[in-house]
């Protein structure tokens, strides 16, 4: 059972509370109607899906009913932090490395992320802020 | 290979089965192969047996990290039955059927598939209509399929609470006759017994950490046990596949959850048919050995972790509970989890990718064990021709940029 710090509540509540919302930072393309087909599959269906460090969205269903973010350790569980929408993390592949568990783990970028397989959906969401 | 027959059972039983033959070798890794198939659950299995067997491709490796069928293959409830909606998918399910409905003949191992019938319960009126826009469709696709009111499906199952007093009354069901259950770990290890006597090389302990590319092209990958070569390497690594994807520098549309199951003590007969319901969201059928197999739903986050969360079980009780109160004492012996790669449209890939001679088999989800045969089977003829089998093409991972998507959410029988 997850114990998690809402940022809002500012309190530490049961799993129950929450839904999970999948991966957090997926900024949508500037451009939409620029977009190549390979652009809008990454962004809708491409997601990370390291074992290891994932940034999360995260709603407070039956609490304050906000999205907040949480970045979580997809093999150990933990939770290394909580933040408001908006908040950049301030934990990413880097901890993982610093502990000594990159072995065989294969992290996401920390901070801004982007979302798809194709170079060019990468660099059409560059530079963007979900 | 030492055939099992009821006289060999007989003859050992004589002699305290002391001297039955090993089911498969153990041999070391050859430096390379014709093609490689990384992991060695069911589909894997079935693959390089399909591949030995129709395509005379017998100098083969089955790479698998642990031991064959540790993976999902043998975390699963066990169900097998293909009333899927879309075309694409009923064919192939269907022709995964086809196999199982002569399976154990033809592997000589007793999977133990069982055609007990499933039954996937409506509990709304929308529920209804799916279900009747769903068993129409398999039969316009000649999958057999009935849609039962409740006396049908009381009288099918009379444990079960069909009055109007439940809190989500039961108001019908697809009935498929022709589904029903198979032994999980008999169909890795019957796969496995059959590939190995055609000489492929199941290589257990044997982790693949990276592959080796060239000119975009696969040469073999990096393992701990060394480099190996294959100018063909299939990937069939469920849960692990984006990890393994990563790997090869390709992005997979797949996220890793953790999905439980739990068997309770052993009863007496009390249930011959499997129930599902995607509503109230539990299944459960009872073994042959007498105990109740329950499966729950999977966890809403990612993780690769094997154990799934509480509130899931205690939700997958609930309502197990609610439709056979009669099951509200019994005690649950072992509960587990399996991590399972879902799809955005709930539909497995079987695929080509950016490297060439690189495929990957993944995506299976919730629901991959009944496939096991047919997955295997044209994943094969895949790997055999260099180009996808009709069955196999339409899930392709270009869907996910054409927009060829096969939405079948509906019929995945577990919520995700
Ligand atoms: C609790 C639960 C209930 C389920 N219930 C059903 C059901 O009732 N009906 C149904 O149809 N389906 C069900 N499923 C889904 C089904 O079990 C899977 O879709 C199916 O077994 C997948 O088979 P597979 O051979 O692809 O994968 P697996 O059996 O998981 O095999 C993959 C193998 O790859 C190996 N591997 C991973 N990484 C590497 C590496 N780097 N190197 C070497 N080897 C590696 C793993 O060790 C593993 O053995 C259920 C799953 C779970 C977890
Ligand atoms: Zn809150």
């Amino acid at each position: 059972m997850f114990h998690i710090y809402c940022p809002y509540c500012e309190e530490l509540r049961e799993e129950e509370e929450f839904h999970p919302k999948g991966q957090a930072h997926i900024a949508r393309p500037e451009e939409p109607d620029a977009c190549s087909d390979e652009e809008w599959g990454d962004y809708l269906f491409f997601r990370d899906n390291p074992r290891g460090i994932h940034h999360e969205m995260w709603l407070h269903a039956v609490g304050c009913r906000k999205f907040f973010n949480i970045t979580r350790n997809t093999v150990s569980y933990e939770i290394l932090e909580t933040y408001k929408m908006g908040e950049q993390p301030t934990v990413g592949a880097e901890h993982l490395a610093r502990e000594g568990k990159t072995d065989s783990v294969q992290v996401a970028e920390s901070g801004q992320q982007t979302v798809g397989a194709s170079d060019a959906a990468q660099a059409s969401v560059k530079g963007a802020q979900a | 290979m030492q055939r099992y027959s009821g006289f060999g059972l007989v003859k050992h039983a004589l002699r305290h089965h002391e001297d039955w033959q090993r089911q498969w070798r153990n041999p070391t890794p050859k430096p390379g192969y014709d093609v490689i198939i990384v992991g060695g659950g069911g589909h894997g299995l079935a693959t390089a047996y399909y591949l030995a067997k129709e395509h005379g491709i017998t100098n083969v490796a089955v790479l698998e990290k642990g031991w064959l069928g540790g993976g999902n293959t043998a975390r699963n409830t066990t169900i097998v039955r293909s009333n899927y909606l879309w075309d694409e998918s009923a064919a192939l399910y269907e022709h995964a059927m086809k196999h199982w409905e002569g399976l154990s003949q033809e592997l000589n191992y007793n999977v133990m598939f069982s055609q007990r019938g499933v039954l996937n319960l409506g509990h709304t009126l929308q529920d209804m209509r799916d279900i009747q826009r769903r068993v129409n469709a398999n039969r316009l696709n000649g999958i057999d399929g009935e849609v039962l009111d409740a006396e049908g499906v009381q009288s099918l199952v009379p444990i079960m609470d069909c009055s109007k007093r439940a809190r989500y009354p039961v108001m019908g069901a697809s009935w498929q006759p022709r589904a029903g259950v198979a032994r999980h770990d008999a169909v890795a290890w019957g796969y496995a017994r059959a590939a190995d006597a055609l000489g492929v090389d199941l290589l257990q302990n044997t982790e693949v950490t990276g592959f080796k590319i060239r000119d975009g092209q696969i040469q073999g990958v990096h393992t701990n046990r060394g480099d190996i070569e294959a100018k063909t390497v299939g990937c069939v690594t469920a849960g692990n596949s984006s990890v393994l994807a990563g790997m090869a520098g390709l992005n997979l549309p797949l996220e890793s959850h953790p999905l439980q199951a739990l068997v309770s003590e052993p009863l007496k007969p009390v249930l011959d048919t499997v129930v599902m319901s995607n509503h109230v969201h539990g299944y459960i059928s009872q073994s042959d050995k007498g105990d109740l197999v329950i499966g729950a739903g999977i966890d809403g986050y990612n993780g690769y972790g094997q154990r799934g969360s509480y509130p899931t079980v205690e939700h997958t009780l609930q309502a197990i509970v609610e439709m056979f109160p009669i099951f509200s004492r019994v005690r649950m012996n072992r509960q587990w989890g399996g991590i399972v790669d879902t799809c955005p449209d709930a539909c497995p890939i079987l695929s080509k990718t950016k490297v060439k001679g690189l495929y990957f088999n993944c995506g299976w989800g919730t629901g991959g064990f009944k496939a096991t045969p047919g997955s295997g089977h044209v994943f094969a003829a895949s790997l055999a021709k260099g180009e996808m089998h009709p069955i196999a093409a339409p899930f392709s991972i270009d869907r996910f940029h054409s927009g060829a998507l096969i939405d079948e959410h509906g019929a995945a029988g577990v919520a995700h």
